[in-house]
């Protein structure tokens, strides 16, 4: 009985807190299907009152939402399957191959954590430029097909993996490519989908390197064609709330469904300090 | 010997990709910043000229990367506490006992960090309006006259902090739940029997716990921080009077606005010695901390 009070408060600030961070969120999902206008009324409405679907119909007619979702789509996909390729070998060998220099090579790859990505950007910016490679997919995924943070992911998650299966599988006379592919690609399981989920939304939901490399329109991702088109359109609140709608559930659905393997990943990502 | 030459065929993919995209593109910056690297030497390199530290020396005499560093500077001072404040705030109420459905308070504080950026700075932008905007509508109900967020010098970093910290602030606040989780129960038991009140309980026992942790979380956040960029410039586009000019924003005007390349690579250097220097200072600092 004495502890019914705190309780309350815990409670009643969770909940305060909980209002406060979906309201964002719900609002702009109730805007969204407001007809032209009716958001831009004192004071603001929280439902719509006749709900319309007239600024998602117009955003994929008119503003070619379909193509900017469907690059998007292909770029973090791409991204997704390349750098989880190169990662996981390199990660699985980091942590149970033997090879020359291998702890000093994993140093000097932990050490470069420190430089933010946009230092490489303008000399990136030249190279890409150089190999032909501006306003195209493959410009834009260049800086995410492999990662320290990738590698470093798949190298802690596979020193846990026993010596004595894979010294079991060589003794078999299985080669490396085989033991890899079919011994431990599944035991590392886990750690994959955490990896896949973490590159396709940072992917997804990258902008300034899109920006400067996607000069082409047809080719924007959604990040830079809603920017682009807020530019446009300050005034048509409605019709911007439907794109920040289209541009966020994708990746707020993927990262419902696959939450724990996320969540994972940003543990196993803080313990590198 | 054979077992060592399959090694690099697993790590030599991803150490060529690294080496490539990110290694000589550093090295590249620090060469870039010291020429002239424009337009024309972006179609030919025989235009490129070295000049020495010029880069440098005319950046730190231009008022404006002077401004874009104080903004920086400003919203991080501004934004780091009031990130690291709510996410411990979270967490603490999420770990507490009393707590009911902690899954489902984690998961929508979480949910804004997984959000696209560019996406939610619209929505805010339109939170922020002055006069349709939901901000202002509840702030008068609590008699506070209508705030110009975004026309305001003085009010568009602190609307831009908002945001920072609504996007943020769930990310520190697992990393920070997990620390509460793993400090001892008996250590909480041994206070209550010897009687200590509630404050002194997070004082002596749940602040000396997490301060590692608390530690590294600021270091992210902080260095997550000088690299502000996309919330300007989709909600300010670095106004009003530049009050909302970053220092990336500058980088990327002056390279990609101007094609001053080799200024913008300069720029760029500049920002990650200050938030190596940064890192480095809060580093010690946690490290005397720790040693007392």
């Amino acid at each position: 009985m004495r502890r019914k009070g705190p309780a309350i408060i815990v409670n009643t600030l969770l909940i305060v807190g909980a209002v406060l961070t979906a309201f964002p969120l719900l609002w702009m999902l109730s805007v969204s299907f407001m007809p032209t206008g009716a958001a831009s009324t004192y004071p603001p409405p929280l439902l719509p009152a006749a709900p319309t679907l007239d600024n998602y119909r117009q955003l994929f007619a008119n503003h070619n939402a379909g193509r900017y979702m469907l690059n998007s789509a292909i770029v973090a996909s791409l991204a997704t399957v390349i750098a989880l390729v190169l990662n996981t070998m390199a990660g699985y060998a980091f942590a149970k191959l033997r090879f020359k220099g291998r702890e000093r090579i994993f140093q000097t790859l932990l050490g470069a954590l420190v430089i933010p990505a946009q230092v490489t950007m303008i000399p990136l910016f030249a190279l890409v430029k150089q190999m032909g490679l501006i306003s195209t997919y493959g410009g834009v995924i260049v800086p995410s097909l492999a990662s320290v943070f990738g590698i470093f992911l798949i190298r802690q998650y596979a020193l846990s993996l026993p010596d004595e299966l894979l010294e079991a599988a060589r003794i078999d006379g299985a080669s490396e490519g085989k033991i890899f592919w079919s011994l431990v690609v599944p035991l590392l399981q886990p750690i994959l989908v955490t990896l896949a989920i973490l590159t396709f939304l940072a992917t997804w939901n990258d902008f300034m390197w899109p920006l400067i490399v996607l000069t082409d329109q047809k080719l924007h991702t959604l990040p830079v064609a809603l920017a682009g088109l807020s530019r446009e359109h300050v005034q048509d609140n409605e019709l911007m709330m439907a794109g920040a709608v289209i541009t966020v559930l994708p990746v707020l659905a993927l990262f419902l469904a696959l939450q724990r393997y996320y969540i994972a990943g940003i543990l196993a990502g803080s313990v590198k300090g | 010997m054979k077992r060592s030459m399959a090694a690099w065929w697993f790590v030599g993919p991803a150490l060529i990709v690294l080496g490539v995209f990110f290694f000589v593109p550093v090295i590249g910056a620090l060469f870039m910043s010291l020429t002239d690297f424009d337009l024309y030497a972006l179609s030919d390199w025989r235009n490129l000229r070295f000049i020495g530290f010029h880069n440098y020396v005319t950046l730190l005499q231009d008022p404006l990367f002077w401004k874009s560093l104080w903004n920086t500077l400003y919203f991080v001072v501004l934004g780091v506490p009031l990130s690291i404040g709510t996410s411990l705030g979270a967490a603490l109420l999420v770990n507490s006992k009393l707590a009911r459905f902690r899954g489902f308070f984690r998961t929508v504080y979480f949910a804004p960090v997984v959000t696209t950026l560019v996406a939610v700075a619209v929505v805010w932008r339109y939170i922020f309006h002055t006069r349709y905007g939901f901000l202002n509508y509840g702030l008068s109900g609590l008699g506070i006259s209508p705030i110009d967020w975004m026309g305001d010098p003085h009010w568009a970093m602190p609307a831009i902090v908002i945001l920072a910290v609504w996007k943020n602030f769930g990310y520190n606040m697992i990393i920070l739940l997990a620390a509460l989780q793993n400090i001892p129960e008996d250590l909480y038991e041994a206070a209550r029997i010897d009687g200590a009140s509630g404050w002194q309980v997070f004082r002596h026992i749940t602040i000396p716990g997490i301060a590692p942790v608390l530690l590294l979380v600021s270091i992210l956040t902080m260095t997550g921080y000088f690299q502000l960029f996309a919330e300007p410039y989709v909600m300010t586009e670095g106004g009003p009077l530049q009050s909302t000019l970053s220092v990336l924003y500058f980088m990327y005007e002056e390279g990609f606005k101007w094609w001053s390349l080799g200024r913008a690579s300069a720029v760029a250097f500049l920002l990650f010695v200050l938030m190596f220097l940064v890192t480095a200072f809060q580093l010690r600092l946690g490290r005397q901390r720790g040693d007392r």
